[in-house]
């Protein structure tokens, strides 16, 4: 691997950058692995990194129906932020801040995390006395989350109209400033050069057809468009195609697959210094580096597998963004489109060990994934060497939909981002 | 009249001068000129600078896919917008233009020193760089990148200018007003077809404008044109829509347009909107979009000057203007050879017609001998000259893949054309399958999945004959899949120009292509060799390409660059372009405005604010109001100094001592009805029903499949087969659509309707000891008496002189009755109550004070109490559950290991050691107040209020084991203070219940 600085790239420049290696081989695949992770996004990805970086366990295939990176970690609004409401979910995704951190200099990648602050709006008394509760308990938890009056969200996002002409007055906001954006595409590739270096094979365009199962029960391997892989331990990490992926093993999950949109707009010079969201109005908008508002709301209401999605939903959403920011009226959308979630029914994930010997999933992160990124893969990667859940992730279990406790973010904010 | 302008040519009239401004400086065009082909009329090509080495550039193409010549355009205060394409914007006397992106003068633009350093910014290269150290990437690196990055500035105003939408079926809807979507229109409206035509030009007409030699069926173009027009126009069943862009193809034949309405205005009228959204059904679509001329790649193909042919053959016989005076042709198609004849015959010299193709047809070469231009053929173009103007190009042989030496031909303008792409977004959007096409060297449709025709050039049909001929076929087609048979016309054309062309990737070169500027995507600065360099490094999905070096992801969306930058990757990879394939289009099909998709939908019409007919009357008493889902509640009524605390004590006095009026009309209502709703209710609610008597009245409590609290409210059964379920305000919608799924899905053999009367009852609350001395009067039909109509009663009777559902209920603890009268009686049931009321004392309350009085008698508020999270033994509502039904949904939940298991947090009562201080709702509840932070959290407090009746705060929460923690002391952490806090139950006040007798009404 060569070290990416900007000595390297200057030394490259002056040879009319001829000698940059692939940031990864393409692989085709062996007729065994250790571990077999399907679906190449960030978070099979990031297993893959950290069971070859922290596990020693580099005989692993990502293997994905499509090119890395492309399902939702390449379609998402990178929103990166932790300040959820349950003890359970606030140490989730405060760990996959605190990797977030240091995941450029960890990969030698620039995945520009950009610490830009994620402010909330509250517009109704219910909407203020949910976010107290958020702040609160992210107080106490030491997540940094905190309450702004209607004034200061404006100094800290001058585009914000918080007069009271509008349909939603803002009454307030709850900031997380640690929270911010990151350069999506790059947090996949960033992990694919670091795990192909440690050893990894990515495989791509290589559908996964069936999770095979040996008499005792336990996984044997999968059937992909190239043949069949051995493996005895088997992580599925396909978000939108979990289910149907894991049905060949038998499992029913307890998943919906929803289109979710997002649009950007043309690129214009900086204007928007932070991500802004609001669950009253439905919608959420940060401007890129290259300069793009990024734009999303919720999921579209019929359960879908096709990446399309509806116009109604984005007639929504601009009109929501442009009653929050009405002088965005004339800039233009310059495209949209769509990504496949997989929800589960508290809206928090699926991160552990299955019913099935040596099959693994993390999944059902529905509209907000990409935050965890580099948690989810760090938490994977452990369960699969270990064969036991992180502390953390401890609480995840396929099997909490059965007993009945649920960490159920959707239930104290009417849309869970 | 300009140097460039060409007297009498084209379809602008020259009688009409249009001045506008551009950078400050006064620009005269002609009525019916776009700004490019202004600019080009009086010689300025520099209309622009790229994304990040800031390269001057200047209009490469005639039409919307124009990724150069971006301009921000103005008309006063609020009205400006980034990013226009100069090539699309009509002049008019009010507009003024700027360039963008150059600082401080588009001539002279400080950021050009980017283009010096342009092997330092290589694809990618923000992925391997600005990480050390840490800190730097925040406060340095990424707001410089960022200031570097975007192209015109965002508006900062808010937009005074109206949007509109509207909705549309039609049998056949045609995209694109080419000579393939003119005949497929003309075919399908002669049946009786209703058909829409649409194109985004100002003019419909397409090719046919810039191809005004043309005789079809005899008649000139222009005239076989405006013929067609006529034809089309006068049929009722045919609408045209010019400055109309189809921009995206969704589900089930449903297309968005987006209609430009009064930017090419000059003065438009104050109350017209800017933009319309249409949402048309069509039956069948027609795509007629054409085909969209490729650059080709070549070291300096991006200076001003450099266009595509066809753009030169449209500013020519459109606009009437030369775009030079000395003018070389780069090409590998035959159609370019085509623009140079018609530049030469008018007036422009015509230096060379370079043609990368050994053999090119024997009547163009002759043809150009004829006329005295210099064909080389088998030639490659290797560089240009010129900064703000190209002012030559380097021409070189090709033999047998060598590259000969090159001579510099001196030229202001150069024509290129690399071929043609069928223009398919719209088909992508439908996920439509497209195939590679050896024959036309394009991507050509393959497999439909929406009921559409693709017609002309979208096929790879070139020429205008083909376009016609498959345009009536196509309409015909269109007209015949909706039952309107009819045989396609034929079409006679003469002097058209198919062609044909050679697919090439970068023109080959005898210098070091490694550091050549040869761009594949002008605007974001994409050249091959980033693309060759993202190859190299590992990018090997076109998608990869796309995302690594940006090329296709400017404005344009890669309607220039796609093909090039797929023929270069394809062949760093050595493998077949149809392999590598093409990323997808996604819509919409041009930039379109937010304003025009947010349509009606601003300010007061964002959202309805739905208001009860009792709110204008709260709004004269001066009351503030609240958002509660859609509505609008009064929150409370200040009298002049009051504050919102002194209101809502004054209120919760007058309800506690005496009588108080409440508007409760926005609390949901369904009308449940039929043989089986009993037993529908009893599926639906965890309560008992079918005991409950006609006349009576229950709390009903709602839950999940999970278990957890959804809904609640009180319902009355008014016959055995009739029941008045009422809902709380935000959760009507969401209640009525969850009963219609289970009986349409679940239990499709009951007998029941479901109506929502939310907003057919109007309900005044009176409650307090006096309300029925109050209320009594006025009640026809029904005995108040507490042995008549004791609590928990309901009965229809007449209130006021109005028909009524009357509900002896409380949500106070007082004495209460609910009245419901048909909405348009609600106000002046209100006022007469209020009127009377004025002896007794009265108070309107509002939604604070409810809060406050249920509060104290711990009812619960579903969503402040419960989060759906909540089960009904944890809110203290087991009660509330029928023992001995069989099931109801939810029930399954409730013996859950973790439902049942110990230490759940449970509905409580909180005191505060101290009296006065009122908890923060919200806030969290810790055992151990010294343990550090991350503290185990053990609930938190869901309600809270300072009581004027107990004389001192109160709180509810949901607390871990919390029914049995009852007496023991507990610690809200706030920042700087730990309030000491006592468990009780949640009962406040009257926990025995007498006050809901009130005082008996004196005989």
């Amino acid at each position: 691997m060569t070290h990416f600085s900007a000595r390297s790239l200057l030394k490259n420049a002056l040879s009319g950058h001829k000698d940059w290696p692939a940031q990864w081989p393409e692989s085709q695949p062996k007729a065994e692995y250790d571990v077999v992770i399907v679906g190449a996004g960030g978070h099979g990805l990031g297993a893959a990194y950290y069971l070859a970086s922290q596990h020693g366990i580099t005989n692993v295939a990502v293997i994905d129906k499509g090119w890395l990176g492309g399902g939702n970690t390449g379609r998402n609004t990178t929103i990166i932020r932790s300040n959820y409401l349950y003890d359970e979910s606030a140490r989730l995704y405060d760990h996959a801040l605190d990797l977030w951190d240091n995941l450029s200099q960890e990969l030698n990648y620039n995945v520009m995390y950009s610490r830009r602050g994620v402010m909330m709006l509250a517009h109704s008394v219910h909407d203020e006395q949910s976010f107290q509760r958020h702040i609160h308990s992210n107080r106490l938890n030491g997540v940094d989350n905190c309450w702004l009056t209607p004034a200061e969200a404006k100094a800290f996002c001058p585009p914000l109209d918080i007069t009271a002409r509008r349909r939603f007055p803002v009454v307030g906001a709850a900031l997380q400033r640690r929270a911010g954006t990151a350069r999506h595409d790059a947090v996949a590739w960033g992990y694919a050069r670091g795990a192909a270096a440690r050893g990894v094979d990515i495989i791509q365009n290589c559908p996964v057809t069936a999770i095979r199962r040996g008499p005792d029960g336990a996984v044997t391997g999968v059937e992909t468009a190239k043949g069949f892989i051995r493996a005895k331990k088997v992580a599925v990490s396909a978000a939108g195609s979990t289910s149907v992926v894991l049905q060949s093993a038998g499992l029913r999950m307890p998943l919906e697959s929803y289109p979710l949109q997002a649009l950007v707009s043309e690129p214009v010079k900086p204007c928007f210094p932070c991500v802004v969201m609001s669950n009253t109005v439905h919608a959420y908008i940060s401007q890129s580096d290259k300069g793009e508002l990024v734009i999303g709301s919720g999921t579209d209401q019929y359960v879908s597998y096709s990446q399309r999605g509806g116009l109604p939903l984005i007639e929504h959403t601009v009109a929501a963004i442009c009653e929050v920011f009405p002088m965005f009226r004339r800039m233009r959308m310059l495209r949209k489109w769509g990504g496949i979630v997989d929800v589960t029914p508290d809206r928090s994930p699926i991160l552990g060990k299955l019913p099935v010997k040596g099959l693994y999933v993390n999944c059902g992160w529905g509209t907000g994934g990409f935050k965890a990124t580099p948690g989810a893969g760090h938490l994977l990667a452990w369960t699969v060497a270990k064969d036991e859940p992180h502390p953390i992730n401890a609480p995840f279990t396929l099997e909490r939909f059965t007993t009945g406790r649920l960490i159920d973010e959707a239930a104290a904010a009417a849309v869970a981002h | 009249m300009t140097a460039f302008r060409i007297p009498g040519k084209g379809r602008i009239d020259h009688a009409r001068p249009v001045r506008f401004t551009f950078d400050g400086r006064v620009v005269e065009g002609r009525a019916g000129d776009t700004v490019a082909s202004a600019l080009l009329a009086n010689g300025i090509h520099l209309m622009g600078r790229s994304f990040k080495y800031h390269r001057p550039r200047g209009a490469v193409t005639a039409g919307s896919e124009e990724p150069n010549a971006l301009i921000r355009t103005a008309r006063g205060r609020g009205r400006a917008e980034p990013n226009t394409r100069a090539t699309m914007q009509e002049i008019h006397e009010s507009l003024a233009a700027e360039s963008q992106n150059r600082w401080p003068a588009l001539a002279f633009d400080v950021g050009a020193i980017n283009d010096g350093l342009y092997m330092l910014f290589s694809a990618g290269f923000y992925y391997k760089t600005f990480m050390w150290p840490r800190s730097f990437w925040d406060r340095v690196y990424e707001p410089l990148i960022r200031r570097a990055a975007g192209l015109g500035r965002a508006p900062t105003d808010p937009d005074p200018d109206l949007y509109a939408s509207r909705n549309l079926h039609c049998d056949v809807l045609v995209v694109g007003g080419g000579p393939a979507g003119l005949a497929a229109a003309l075919a399908a409206a002669r049946t009786g077809a209703e058909v829409v035509l649409v194109d985004e030009q100002a003019e419909i007409g397409g090719t046919l404008l810039s191809e005004p030699h043309l005789v079809i069926d005899g008649q000139p173009a222009w005239d076989w044109l405006a013929a067609a027009l006529a034809e089309l126009g006068a049929m009722p069943n045919v609408r045209l829509m010019p400055r109309t862009t189809a921009i995206g193809y969704y589900h089930q034949n449903m297309v968005g347009l987006c209609q430009r309405l009064t930017d090419h205005l000059a003065d438009p009228p104050a109350d017209a909107p800017r933009e319309r959204l249409w949402r048309v059904r069509a039956g069948q679509v027609v795509l007629a979009q054409g085909a969209i001329e490729k650059p080709l790649v070549f070291d300096g193909n991006d200076r001003p000057g450099v266009m595509l042919s066809g753009a030169a053959q449209t500013f020519l016989h459109r606009f009437g203007v030369r775009v030079g005076r000395r003018a070389v042709v780069v090409t590998t198609h035959d159609s370019a050879w085509h623009t140079a004849f018609d530049l030469a015959a008018a007036g422009v010299r015509i230096a060379a017609i370079v043609d990368l193709r050994p053999g090119v047809d024997g009547a163009l070469t002759a043809r150009a001998a004829a006329l005295g231009i210099e064909g080389l053929t088998g030639h490659t173009v290797t560089d240009t000259r010129g900064r703000l103007r190209v002012s030559g190009v380097r021409v070189n042989p090709v033999a047998d893949g060598r590259v000969g030496p090159g001579r510099i031909v001196p030229c202001d303008a150069l024509l290129m054309c690399g071929g043609w792409t069928p223009s398919l977004h719209l088909f992508s959007h439908t996920r439509g399958t497209l195939a590679w096409d050896e024959a036309s060297g394009a991507f050509l449709p393959d497999r439909k999945t929406e009921a559409c025709q693709i017609a002309g050039a979208g096929r790879g049909l070139w020429g205008v004959a083909a376009a016609l001929e498959d345009g009536a076929k196509a309409g015909a087609e269109a007209a015949a899949a909706i039952g309107r048979a009819t045989a396609p016309g034929t079409f006679a054309v003469q002097g058209d120009r198919p062609g044909t062309g050679l697919v090439v990737r970068e023109l080959p070169t005898d210098a070091d292509p490694g550091r050549a500027k040869a761009f594949v995507d002008f605007q974001n600065d994409v050249t091959a060799k980033d693309i060759r360099l993202a190859v190299r490094e590992g990018m090997r999905s076109i998608e990869h390409v796309k995302r690594y070096t940006t090329t296709g992801m400017a404005t344009d969306q890669g309607k220039l660059s796609n093909i090039n930058g797929l023929m270069i990757a394809a062949d760093a990879l050595d493998r077949p372009a149809p392999e590598v394939g093409l990323t997808t289009f996604r819509p919409p099909y041009t930039p379109t405005s937010f304003g025009a998709l947010a349509g009606y939908r601003r300010d007061g019409h964002f959202e309805v604010t739905r208001k009860t007919p009792i709110d204008p009357w709260a709004e004269a008493q001066g009351a503030v109001f609240e958002p509660v889902a859609l509505w609008r509640r009064a929150r409370y009524f200040p009298r002049p100094g009051e504050d919102m605390d002194a209101a809502v004590a004054r209120e919760c006095r007058a309800v506690r001592t005496g009588v108080g009026m409440f508007d409760a009309s926005t609390l949901g209502k369904i009308e449940v009805v039929g043989p089986d709703a009993v037993t529908f209710l009893e599926r639906m609610y965890t309560n008992p029903w079918a005991k409950l008597g006609v006349g009576r009245c229950r709390y009903g409590l709602l839950l999940g499949e999970d278990g957890f609290i959804r809904d609640d409210g009180v319902i009355g059964r008014l016959a055995p087969d009739r029941f008045h379920v009422t809902t709380t305000t935000g959760g009507a919608a969401r209640v009525l659509s969850v009963m219609e799924d289970y009986l349409q899905t679940e239990w499709p053999d009951l007998d029941v309707w479901l109506t929502s009367t939310s907003e057919q009852w109007a309900v005044v609350a009176v409650q307090g000891p006096k309300a029925r001395a109050l209320l009594a009067p006025f009640v026809q039909g029904l005995d108040l008496s507490e042995a008549a109509f004791p609590h928990m009663s309901v009965a229809e009777c007449t209130v006021a002189g109005f028909p009524a559902r009357l509900f002896r209920v409380s949500f106070t603890g007082e004495l209460g009755f609910e009245v419901n009268v048909p909405a348009r009686h609600g106000r002046a049931l209100w006022e007469t109550l209020w009127q009377a009321g004025q002896a007794h004392g009265i108070a309107a309350y509002g939604t604070e004070a409810m809060h406050l009085l249920r509060a104290e008698k711990g009812f619960i508020i579903v969503g402040q109490d419960t989060d759906g999270t909540v089960t009904p033994q944890d809110a203290g509502l087991s009660w509330a559950i029928g023992k001995a039904k069989p099931d109801f949904v939810g029930k399954r939940s409730l013996v859950r290991p973790d439902i049942v298991a110990p230490g759940r947090k449970q509905l409580v009562g909180l005191l505060t050691e101290d009296p006065d201080v009122v908890l923060e709702e919200g806030a969290q509840i810790v055992a151990d107040p010294r343990q550090p932070v991350p503290m185990r959290m053990i609930g938190h407090v869901t309600s809270s209020y300072r009581s004027g009746a107990l004389g001192r705060s109160i709180a509810l929460a949901l607390v871990e084991g919390g029914h049995g923690r009852m007496g023991e002391t507990l610690h809200v952490p706030m920042p700087g203070k730990t309030h000491a806090v006592r468990v009780t139950g949640v009962t406040f006040y009257d926990p025995e219940g007498a006050r809901l007798k009130g005082e008996e009404v004196p005989a």
